[in-house]
This record gives C-alpha cells, sequence and structure tokens, in this order.
C-alpha cells in the first residue's frame, strides 16, 4: 500500500484530474505527438520557442494518470527554460523515475521518485518528455515509447 | 409438495467442477504476488498449464525427443506416433471428419495468415471483397488487409451494436457479389461476444462464400463442433486452451485444403523433389513444412485429453457461473461500466471506471495479487466503436472461483480509495 502511495501521491492526482496548460496551442512553432502503442496514451505537445526560450508550452490528448500528471507538471517547469535546459531536465526526470537519481534541484517533479518501484509505469510518466524531445528538435514523426 | 423434483429427460445433467482438485493440477496458481495470493483472471491473455501438459514436454525431451516422419529407429517411431496421437486428439476435440484436416501451425495467427496467404491469394481478385467483423481481434483483420491491399481488393466490416453483439442483418446485406471470404470470430477477446455463427455461415453459404472462424477464445470455453458449424475453417491457439506457446491448429474441410496451394516450401511437405518439378505431400504435411514443434504439439494433445476429462459442458457452466456472478457484483459498483453486455457471452469481463484510466487500475490491482489485461486487448477498432482508449479485462478460466471474484470486487474498491 505505501508504494502505492508513494506512486499516486496526491500532487499527482491533483495534475491528472486538473492539468495544467491542457489545451492547443496556436502560436506553438514546435510540436510532436507522443503515442504508447501497449495503452493507447497518447498526447501532442506543443512549445513556442522564442530567442531560443520556451515562451509557452501546452499539451492535448488522453493518457492514465501518471503520464497525464507528468505532461501537465512538465509544462509548469519548463517555462522560461532553454531548449538544452529542458533536455538536461528531462535527463534528470528519466533517471528519477528509473531510480538512478535522488530528485535533487527537480523541484516538484521529485514527486515521480515512486515511479521507479513501477518500472512498467516508466513509460507513462516519460511520454510527454519523448514528445517535448521530439517536438524541440523538429522530429515530424509521432514518438513512440516502443 | 415433493421437493425431489424429476429432471426432464430432455435436459442433460452437467457434472460441476471440483475446482479445488484441479487448482492443485496448476501448481503455478500457488503463489503470492506482492504478498497477495495470486488472482489470476488473465485467462483471455494465455491460460496456465496443468502438470500433464508440463509433463508432456519434460516426457518427450527425456525419452522420445527425435525427429518425426523420417527415421527408422524406436526413437523416431515414438515421437511420430505421440505427434500423430495428438493430431487424432485435436480431431476429436474439434468434432472433425478426418485427421487430415488437422493442420499444426503456430498458433491462431498463422493459421488465419496461411489461409489469407494460399486460399486468399487464389481465390481473391481486384475489386473483390472480404467480410469481417467490428470486434475482430488484430490477427483477424490484418492478414486480411495484407491480402486485400496485394490484390486491390476491398474489407468490409460487419458492424455491432451498443451491447457489443453482430447486426446480423447488415451482416447479411454486406454478402454481396463480390465477397469471396468471411473471417469471424467465434468468441470476442475483448467483449466476450459469442457470435451466431451457424446462421452467419448458412447466410454465407447461400451465397458460395466459405467462411474462417477465429476459435482462440471459444475453444477453451465450450465444446466445439466444426462439422455441425459447417465452417469452412476455424483456427485456434494451444496457449489459450491450457496447452504450450507456440502451438495452434488450423482446421480445414479436405475439400478446400487439398485444392490450396502450400503455405511454405521446404521438408516433409514434400512428396518428391527435383530441380525440375516438387510433388507436394499429401494433406496434412502438405502445409506443415519444415520440422514442426514436436514438443509442443504432444503437450497440446495432452491439454485436449485434460479439457475432455473435465468437460467442455462443465467447463462452460463452472465459467459461466463466474461470469454471471462477477457481472452482478461488478455492476453494482459506483462509476464501474461494463463494456460488451451481449446476451450470448462467456469467459470475459471488460469494464471502465469514470475518470479513471484502465492502466491505473491494473497497477493497483496487481498490487492486491490480481492479474488482469489493461489494454486495447488487440482489438482496437472495438475500443474505437465504444469511444474508450482501452479497458480493463478480467478473464476467467476453468480453476478460478467465486472467491476470487470477490477478491476483484475488493480489489476495485481498493482502486476508487486510492484513485478517486
Amino acid at each position: 500500500m505505501s508504494e502505492l502511495r508513494e506512486l499516486y501521491q496526491e500532487v499527482i492526482l491533483e495534475h491528472s484530474k486538473h492539468p495544467r496548460n491542457f489545451r492547443a496551442l496556436d502560436a506553438a512553432n514546435h510540436k510532436a505527438e507522443g503515442y504508447n502503442p501497449l495503452c493507447g496514451d497518447h498526447f501532442t505537445v506543443y512549445v513556442d520557442v522564442q530567442d531560443g526560450a520556451i515562451q509557452d508550452i501546452a499539451f492535448q490528448g488522453a493518457g492514465c494518470a501518471i503520464s497525464k500528471a507528468s505532461a501537465s507538471m512538465m509544462t509548469q517547469s519548463l517555462k522560461g527554460k532553454s531548449a538544452g535546459e529542458a533536455d538536461e531536465l528531462f535527463t534528470k526526470f528519466h533517471d528519477l523515475v528509473t531510480g538512478h537519481g535522488n530528485g535533487d534541484a527537480m523541484g516538484k517533479l521529485a514527486v515521480f521518485s515512486g515511479v521507479s518501484e513501477f518500472p512498467l509505469r516508466v513509460k507513462c510518466a516519460t511520454l510527454a518528455w519523448h514528445a517535448l524531445r521530439a517536438a524541440l528538435r523538429g522530429d515530424q514523426e509521432a514518438v513512440s515509447t516502443e | 409438495m415433493s421437493t425431489a423434483a424429476k429432471i426432464p429427460e430432455t435436459v442433460s445433467v452437467v457434472n460441476a467442477l471440483d475446482v479445488e482438485r484441479i487448482r492443485r493440477d496448476f501448481p503455478i496458481l500457488n503463489q503470492d504476488v506482492h504478498g497477495k495470493p495470486l488472482v489470476y483472471l488473465d485467462n483471455a491473455a494465455t491460460t496456465q498449464k496443468p502438470l500433464a501438459v508440463i509433463e508432456a514436454i519434460e516426457h518427450y525431451y527425456r525419452h522420445d525427443n527425435s525427429n518425426i516422419h523420417r527415421g527408422v529407429h524406436a526413437l523416431s517411431e515414438r515421437a511420430t506416433e505421440h505427434y500423430e496421437k495428438s493430431r487424432s486428439a485435436v480431431q476429436r476435440f474439434l468434432h472433425a471428419a478426418d485427421n487430415k484436416e488437422i493442420i499444426f501451425t503456430r498458433g491462431t495467427t498463422e493459421a488465419i495468415n496461411l489461409v489469407a496467404q494460399t486460399y486468399g491469394r487464389k481465390h481473391v481478385g481486384a475489386g473483390d471483397e472480404v467480410l469481417i467483423t467490428a470486434m475482430e481481434h488484430h490477427s483477424n483483420i490484418v492478414p486480411w488487409q495484407i491480402l486485400c491491399e496485394e490484390k486491390g481488393a476491398k474489407l468490409r466490416v460487419a458492424p455491432i451494436n451498443d451491447r457489443g453483439e453482430l447486426e446480423v442483418e447488415e451482416f447479411e446485406k454486406l454478402l454481396g457479389p463480390r465477397t469471396k471470404f468471411v473471417a469471424v470470430a467465434h468468441l470476442s477477446n475483448a467483449l466476450g461476444t459469442i457470435n451466431p455463427l451457424r446462421k452467419m455461415i448458412r447466410m454465407a453459404h447461400n451465397r458460395n462464400v466459405p467462411v474462417l472462424v477465429d476459435g482462440a477464445q471459444a475453444a477453451p470455453r465450450m465444446s466445439v463442433d466444426v462439422q455441425a458449424l459447417d465452417c469452412d475453417f476455424y483456427a485456434i491457439s494451444g496457449h489459450k486452451m491450457y496447452g504450450p506457446t507456440g502451438i495452434g491448429v488450423l482446421y480445414g474441410k479436405a475439400v478446400l485444403l487439398e485444392a490450396m496451394p502450400p503455405y511454405q516450401g521446404g521438408g516433409d511437405m514434400i512428396a518428391s523433389v527435383t530441380f525440375d518439378k516438387t510433388i507436394y505431400n499429401r494433406l496434412p504435411y502438405k502445409f506443415e513444412a519444415g520440422t514442426p514443434n514436436i514438443a509442443d504439439t504432444i503437450a497440446l494433445g495432452a491439454a485436449v485429453e485434460y479439457l475432455e476429462q473435465l468437460g467442455l459442458d462443465s467447463i462452460e457452466q463452472h465459467e459461466h457461473d463466474l461470469l454471471a456472478y462477477a457481472t452482478q457484483l461488478i455492476e453494482k459498483i459506483p462509476g464501474v461500466t461494463i463494456v460488451g453486455t451481449a446476451k450470448e457471452k462467456a469467459g470475459v469481463l471488460s469494464f471502465t471506471m469514470d475518470n479513471i484510466h484502465p492502466h491505473d487500475i491494473g497497477t493497483i490491482l496487481d498490487r492486491e495479487g490480481i492479474a488482469v489485461r489493461t489494454g486495447h486487448h488487440c482489438a482496437q477498432p472495438v475500443m474505437q466503436r465504444f469511444g474508450i482508449p482501452a479497458t480493463v479485462r478480467a478473464s476467467f478460466g476453468l480453476y478460478n472461483t467465486r472467491p476470487e471474484v470477490d477478491a476483484l470486487v475488493k480489489g476495485i474498491h481498493k482502486v476508487n480509495e486510492v484513485l478517486g
């Protein structure tokens, strides 16, 4: 039970029920889709990059509590960051949810540490991040977790 | 008034399964998962194996391993005998007229691909149509899409209603002058719907259209009689009927199989080979190129015998009881919607919960020791039909019990507690 509580922390449940920046972004100059064919989770991430910095970021789509909360909190933590900083944060986040990081200097994103006890859910937690990376790199194809 | 009512002679008596004893035949069930007793409710994905099957594999490799149909030595003779005995067991199980109509394949998927690539390529041409239903598993969609794309033919799909039942009138309307083939599930893996096969097959045969039945989910759950159904092909998977993975069966009417070109070329499927001409072997070997999966074929025979000993009617009744029991408990839980409420239904209970994703439900149930499937169940068009991304699917087997259903219900309440 405690592991479940670690996974489904209040902050995560709150974000999954009321996701932030959950909309299409007309001004976006970067956009990519992320898709998990195993469970059907599907997100589109929109990014507006001005002068090398993320001016605005939003997402749309459907998925489980973990993937939706992760997308929501990702958008909150990236406004104003450069593409390089966003990429670095993804690396740290990936380390965290796979049990290789400690969540230092990650702010609220540290609540996802519980995912590391559920290896099958790592793909859920990183789906929107994969889409973000694809968007910033300008990849046209939808990224898949498989 | 006497309480000992006389049983009418027309009603056959079906013996109840002794589930407690049966569970001892399945050593895997006796384990804890995350500190809770395993409740295995993912039988539509794959079933567990009884000792008879596990021991058949071990016995073959310990005592009889050798190649079949060629050696003159004792081991080869024994291996061949057991392999062919399995074919006869499957023939009996499916009530086929002749054991040469039983072709061993890797599974249902390969059986369907075999028919699409041999019968299909020969008889389906540009502008022709192949008719399937909206409840098919991907393995009974994609082989026909590949064929239609290659031939310039069209895949037509008979619709299902909101209960997940085939709209039989629409199905009949779709049987047109260009329809060259029908492929349909006996029992839907995602919804549990049992299709009215006899009626559908009659409709198709009235127009001289042959019918393939995907029997992967039905074979472990009810007595199958391919002659009574009058289907032209019937495909099954060993691992979904308490046998091993990697082995399955294609039943085909001999007259059709005889006229079909071979599927794969190689050893065992030939009568003679010269560089000018190869003469193909007789049925069923024409469709069994290469050294087959001997051990698992023999173990499939053991699985079939196990099912026959318990009795398919008893298994069907037991699972029907579990499904009815589970349905009336689960439909009462607030926020739960059962997906697939056909009148004729077996084995499978798919559901969703308001505002809770199936993946999250699956994780919480897993921590309770309960194994269910979450996702689209390789039937994405079914999910699209109901406008949902996925469902949770509990699927029952002959070893499941009412207390296990109670554990599932408790687990669903736990989901509401954690995520609600």
